[in-house]
């Protein structure tokens, strides 16, 4: 039984220094012609034993792991007792408790036009860190089509053939599928878009609303398949609304901004708190944040598995 | 009413992430092009923000939004954040122009215009770091940063650099999620996000000594996280690999500017947020100071060590990192002056370094090793003087901006008896160490040889004005040194 045990860990922990051989290689190959092609092109990798030696006798490697997770043992202490000096949640006593969270509560309606203040906190109070994080987001979908995106040959001899080939392989139309798809996929995207919708008057917004679009986007191309989706949503379409989408807001944020700081009325009328067509921007940015958050899932689904629309 | 150009910072901001969001769905050239205009922009809009402020000689706040401070964002603009985010934006213009002919060669054709708006964004993201009163929004442009280099990386799609890019990415992570915990536990402590309410909360804390033990952790997490991200000594191990395989100006950008960016926010936060006194009687600073001499000597060892120029640079810059953290840990004004100022010479220099090695190995058959570069400073002369220029400052010969920096980091070391002397003599040794491998490098390529490529036509006259430009700015930084030294002492009272 110990036995057994014992060469399992062996295994495993010989089994991960192969892999962390792969990451601290410097010292394997000096020159750039024997790169690892390990993304596209699938040459088998160098021999093992060759990164097993970069790192050392075993007793070392071993050694290693022990301190590791000692060390870690430390962190959690320390951090938990750092928590335990910090003040309790929900007492009056706690820092958090001040002009800030009073002014967000009291008057967040009346100054923003939402009555969900968490949406007129973040896109109007700090309208200037979401626009970072929508940005975020826009970076990840930019680098995973760094990443994944693979060229579509159409020079290519086979080009036909390859295409139906990749056809061949989709998710074959399972009529099961297929009929919850049918019942299902109307009523997310009526709720995604209410959700977006309403993000200014109950809890929600763009990004929650996205997500519930772009799932629904997703489940419709797997019951479906590409033929389908694509008669409304090819990488043109994409593009044109991510950016439109993005534009908009980097734009109709930045009037705001400007104005707000020289101290100009900006001129968007704030509405009566509670109607749909009210609470100023907040409801043009978050139909822009929930298309491009359902567009990006969307996009990420059809990357991960072709790499390209 | 405030004056016009205080809107500046803001448009910088804005410009950059706007022309991120259409080079995505533009062609590669008109990205290019997009790209050198948005910085040119930002570098014409910051030196007049600085002559302004130098002008007035007082910072100002900008209310982003109808909501003033605490309810709103803010940004800040003083001379120091003038002053970095001009040279940030002229050496991020720089690096574009002098990496261009590898940026169209290494990367596939329609990826290209990604890669310009990654630098786009990265140059935003450095911009809205320097600027920032708010230390959320500093974190949401740190993880922008990250993400943006990390694609920066693997645009070019050798195995290589995604393996580098996979083990920069779990490092910066690390770090990003250590100063986001920091950042966490800081607005419990004081309940507030902005830089200015946080440092009067924690004046009063200290005051009360009722919080020592979490505000010490804070301050060391944050410290480490930002140090993990910029790659000081032992967090250094994801530069090699990232700065020897990614395409030139990839790594210019990477270790000239991002690494700068979070090192700039450190000392802001030093500053601003936590206080000056406060950081001088933690022992955060002693740990620094400790750690920076290590890098200088691990780095300069590693350094020579190397049969790759292009690694050798990078070892080059983890021990430059070194020299910007002595200068921190020597817990003074002038150290902090002595830090800030190294911060531009490397920003000027390992640029000029990554842009000219590129040229060098591509009248050497595309190889980097040390043996094939022999004679290449003869086969294309310009790159051969402009990697000269950046090997003597990095030396730090005097009329070059090295020498001036390591003047400056011993000079403020003399304030401080009990680091006078480890300071100097780690100077000492680094010199010596630094003058074998770039000396031995510089030697190599004006050895003869029997290879005789020519450098290729395209893309040369961007290349040339890059290395020009940037020999320009290092003479300019060690020749000019004292008003800038002088304006570094202002933004630094000016933070305070």
């Amino acid at each position: 039984m110990s036995r057994k045990i014992k060469s399992g860990i062996k295994r495993w922990f010989s089994a991960e220094d192969i892999y962390l051989d792969e990451f601290t290689s410097e010292n394997v190959h000096r020159t750039e012609k024997d790169e690892i092609y390990v993304s596209r092109k699938n040459t088998p990798m160098k021999d093992p034993e060759a990164y097993r030696s970069v790192l050392g006798s075993k007793k070392i490697r071993r050694l290693y792991s022990v301190f590791a997770v000692l060390f870690c043992i430390a962190i959690i202490t320390f951090m938990i007792i750092t928590v335990s000096f910090l003040p309790r949640i929900g007492s009056a006593e706690n820092a958090a408790v001040n002009e800030v969270m009073e002014r967000y509560i009291e008057k967040g309606v009346e100054e923003t036009g939402a009555v969900n203040f968490v949406a007129g906190m973040i896109l109007d109070y700090r309208a200037f860190d979401t626009f970072g994080e929508s940005c975020v987001l826009f970076t990840a979908a930019a680098c995973v089509f760094i990443l994944l995106r693979a060229e579509r040959d159409d020079d290519h001899p086979n080009a036909v053939q390859l295409q139906e080939d990749d056809r061949y392989f989709e998710p074959k139309n399972d009529e099961i599928l297929k009929y919850t798809a049918r019942v299902a996929i109307p009523f997310m995207f009526i709720f995604g878009i209410y959700i977006v919708l309403n993000g200014h008057l109950s809890p929600g917004g763009g990004f929650s609303g996205g997500a519930v679009l772009g799932t629904g986007l997703v489940l419709y191309l797997l019951a479906f398949g590409f033929e389908k989706t694509e008669r409304f949503f090819t990488a043109k379409t994409y593009k044109a609304v991510t950016t439109t989408a993005l534009c908009f807001y980097c734009l109709a944020k930045s009037y705001s901004f400007f104005t707000g700081a020289n101290g100009l009325e900006s001129g968007i009328p704030l509405g009566i708190p509670g109607n749909i067509l009210s609470s100023g921007l907040i409801l043009p940015l978050n139909i822009c944040v929930g298309a491009v958050v359902a567009c990006t899932i969307y996009a990420f689904y059809v990357m991960f598995r072709k790499g390209g629309f | 009413m405030h004056p016009f150009c205080e809107n500046f910072p803001f448009f910088c901001i804005m410009l950059s992430m706007l022309s991120a969001i259409i080079s995505a769905v533009i062609g590669g050239k008109a990205a290019k092009w997009l790209s050198y205009c948005v910085s040119a922009a930002c570098t014409v809009m910051s030196a007049i923000l600085l002559g302004h402020v130098l002008k007035t000689g007082e910072s100002f706040v900008y209310m982003v939004g109808h909501f003033p401070a605490p309810w709103g964002n803010e940004l800040r603009g003083g001379v120091l954040e003038a002053a970095v985010a001009t040279v940030f934006s002229l050496v991020m213009l720089l690096s574009l122009m002098g990496g261009e002919r590898h940026i169209f060669a290494d990367i596939a054709k329609g990826k290209i215009n990604l890669y310009y708006t990654m630098a786009d964004l990265i140059l935003g993201a450095l911009l809205a770091l320097v600027y920032t009163n708010d230390m959320f929004t500093g974190y949401v442009f740190i993880e922008i940063s990250t993400i943006a280099s990390c694609g920066l990386l693997m645009i070019r799609e050798i195995g290589r650099t995604t393996i580098a890019a996979t083990r920069y990415m779990v490092l910066s992570l690390i770090g990003s999620g250590l100063t986001l915990i920091g950042i966490t536990l800081l607005y419990d402590l004081t309940g507030h996000l902005l830089m200015s309410n946080m440092q009067a909360s924690i004046a009063a804390l200290v005051e009360s000594e009722s919080a020592a033990v979490p505000l010490t952790t804070t301050i060391g997490l944050i410290a480490v996280g930002l140090s993990i991200k910029c790659g000081l000594f032992p967090f250094h191990t994801w530069m090699p690999d990232t700065y020897g395989y990614a395409t030139p100006a990839s790594s210019s950008i990477l270790s000239g500017l991002v690494s700068k960016g979070y090192i700039f926010l450190l000392i802001k936060i030093f500053w601003r947020v936590v206080g000056f006194d406060v950081i001088k009687s933690s022992r955060v600073l002693d740990v620094l100071f400790i750690f920076g001499l290590a890098a200088i000597v691990f780095g300069s060892v590693r350094a020579i060590a190397q049969g790759d120029s292009r690694k050798m640079a990078a070892y080059s810059s983890a021990t430059q990192i070194g020299y910007v953290f002595v200068g921190i840990g020597l817990g003074s004004e002038a150290g902090f002056v002595a830090a800030i100022f190294h911060i531009f010479c490397h920003a000027v220099t390992k640029p000029l370094l990554f842009t000219t090695l590129g040229a060098l190995s591509d009248v050497s058959g595309g190889s980097k090793l040390f043996a094939d570069l022999q004679g290449s400073g003869k086969r294309d002369p310009l790159a051969g003087i402009g990697f000269t220029v950046g090997a003597l400052s990095m030396v730090g010969l005097p009329l070059f901006s090295g020498f001036i920096s390591k003047l400056l980091i011993a000079t403020a070391s003399l304030g401080n008896p009990k680091r006078v002397l480890p300071t100097l003599i780690v100077l000492a040794i680094s010199v010596i160490l630094n003058a074998m491998y770039f000396m031995r490098t510089v030697l190599r390529i004006y050895r003869p040889s029997d290879r005789r490529d020519r450098p290729e036509r395209k893309h040369r006259v961007t290349f040339a004005c890059s290395v020009i430009c940037l020999i320009g700015l290092n003479l300019f930084l060690g020749l000019v040194s004292q008003p800038v030294t002088d304006a570094l002492e202002l933004g630094l009272r000016m933070f305070s």
